[in-house]
């Protein structure tokens, strides 16, 4: 992830030669190991009846509802990751890094146990679910906001721990000049800190949103299917598996090319303008 | 060992020929090839060796009951069971995977291997059946009440057989269902109920069987137009053509629909 961009120093290093043989076949082994199989899918696709199986509307559908919810779930991470990680980084929490590790396990959890953990919580007979339904007659699964929920869930973690690194990796003298100029801390965190951080978090939101996007497992397992309302791209992708593989590749190649197309476009215009405003 | 996957199947089978192969006599301790069978076996024939049977998901629990009484019925034999959704175990014996035996959970499925299969019966059916939460939230009597969008229900997608059969039960009895959700298979759709998040599934009637106390079961006279046929057939390329009769003969016995009637099967 990008730290602290700060001392950027002048290329005195010889740039010349070739990159070390034992870095270059790793490297490019790791490279071939992540694209071969998705030039597998491409070779594997039905091309002549992509267009037929991507133009009808249960698939424009699931789509639509995909984008609108992976962008809720990124702005949601935003807003409540970006503080998450400050107060990790600086806020001299007691047991910081047990909180810190409380942060991450959702990463590893299984997403279907992420899934059976809020219906634990917000389920009908959840911990709090119960008392929803109870007092407002409020119910989440099975609705659009439970499909937010679960994406955020499973994709906060990669903001608030890239957000996390690249506080951690900041040289503190900025903030500190900025304390004994006589600024509070709000105002250093708004106007020195969250500047600096910017690349990272824009890195984080990005990762987050191709998270959110491909959120399966806790999606189906907390928010249900239903088409229009819960039904994502990936529980869109796994059902036409059961029936036709070859429309469920189509549909994967559909999610690919516009996951690919929003990161190339976020990471090429949006996170270099927010780079380059530091 | 007895259900070990296919690998171990596949192995047998290799250790078995090479036995055969090698002829280096027929009484090998606990696994007697053809020739020494006939005077070597107990009381029951020339039932003996390996028997693999692929079958539907579905009949998972009564068909390892099974093995267990065949087992004991023919010392001589080791029952290999690999269970999955039916239309891929039809797939595998049509790419010729070593089978003696293969049961799927609809007519349909029977029929994508009709070449590689001799005779198949029909031998026991599954219908739907309404579950709900143990104590019945919402007050659930009968399949008219998933017209009620008030109350949340779950069905299978109609991407798998259950959810396919829902459909069908719902268009002979002329009702718009408000479902909540259309869950991924039988299992979650049941466990929906089971948990309390729905006021009431669609499920197998096996399945509503299987969960016992924790659901409480509703039947419907519309079940009866989407019923799933179990069909079992022996394999034309059965490498154990003896044993894989004996199969079909427990399966189609009285003691065997004794097991699928305890499991909420229905016989033909």
């Amino acid at each position: 992830m990008t730290a602290a961009q700060g001392g950027r120093r002048p290329g005195q290093r010889a740039r010349s030669g070739r990159p070390p043989l034992v870095l270059l076949v790793p490297g490019l082994a790791a490279l071939i190991f992540l694209a071969l199989p998705l030039l597998a899918l491409l070779v594997r696709a039905p091309w002549s009846d992509l267009v037929e199986i991507v133009a009808t509307g249960p698939v424009a559908q699931a789509l639509w509802l995909s984008l609108r919810t992976a962008t809720t779930a990124t702005l949601v991470s935003l807003v409540l990751g970006v503080p998450l990680a400050w107060l990790l980084a600086r806020g001299r929490l007691p047991g910081g890094g047990v909180v810190r590790a409380l942060v991450t396990l959702p990463m590893v959890l299984p997403p279907v146990v992420g899934g059976v953990a809020l219906l634990s919580l917000l389920g009908r007979r959840g911990l709090l679910g119960e008392h929803l339904d109870a007092w407002f007659g409020i119910t989440i699964p099975f609705t659009t906001s439970a499909v937010v929920l679960a994406q955020t869930f499973v994709s906060l973690p990669f903001l608030v721990l890239s957000v996390d690194g690249a506080l951690r990796g900041l040289d503190r003298r900025y903030e500190d000049v900025s304390a004994t100029l006589g600024a509070s801390r709000w105002t250093t965190f708004r106007r020195v800190t969250l500047p600096m951080v910017a690349p990272a978090v824009g890195a984080g939101a990005v990762l987050c949103f191709a998270r959110a996007l491909g959120e399966f497992g806790a999606t189906i397992t907390f928010a249900g299917n239903f088409p229009g309302t819960t039904r994502t791209m990936p529980i869109a992708i796994y059902l036409a598996m059961e029936q036709s593989p070859q429309a469920a590749i189509a549909l994967s190649i559909v999610l690919v090319a516009i996951s690919a197309l929003v990161l190339i476009l976020l990471r090429s215009r949006w996170l270099t303008a927010l780079g380059s405003t530091t | 060992m007895r259900r070990g996957r296919r690998a171990g199947a596949v192995l047998a089978a290799v250790a078995t020929a090479v036995l055969l192969a090698s002829c280096s006599g027929g009484t090998a301790d606990d696994e007697p090839s053809e020739p020494a069978a006939s005077d070597a076996a107990g009381p029951t024939d020339d039932v003996t060796g390996d028997l693999t049977v692929f079958a539907a998901a579905s009949l998972q629990g009564v068909f390892e009951e099974l093995a267990t009484t065949f087992e004991e019925q023919h010392p001589g034999v080791t029952v290999t069971l690999n269970f999955a959704a039916s239309s891929a175990l039809a797939e595998q014996v049509n790419a010729g995977a070593p089978v003696d035996v293969l049961a799927t959970a609809s007519a349909s499925t029977m029929e994508q291997a009709a070449a590689e299969v001799v005779d198949p019966v029909e031998f026991a059916s599954n219908t739907l059946v309404i579950v709900t939460p143990s104590d019945n939230p919402g007050a659930v009597t009968g399949l008219a009440d998933f017209a009620d969008p008030d109350r949340t229900f779950a069905v299978c997608a109609v991407e798998v057989p259950c959810g396919a059969a829902a459909e069908k039960v719902f268009a002979a009895a002329g009702i718009t269902p408000a479902v909540d959700t259309f869950a991924e298979n039988v299992t979650a759709t049941l466990n929906l109920a089971v948990s309390g998040e729905v006021d009431a599934s669609l499920v197998y009637a096996t399945d509503a069987q299987g969960a016992g106390d924790t659901v409480t079961t509703i039947t419907f006279p519309e079940s009866s137009e989407a019923v799933n046929d179990n069909l079992i057939a022996a394999a034309a390329q059965a490498p154990n053509a003896s044993a894989a009769r004996a199969w079909l003969d427990l399966v189609l016995s009285d003691e065997g629909a004794a097991v699928l009637t305890a499991a909420g099967f229905d016989l033909p």
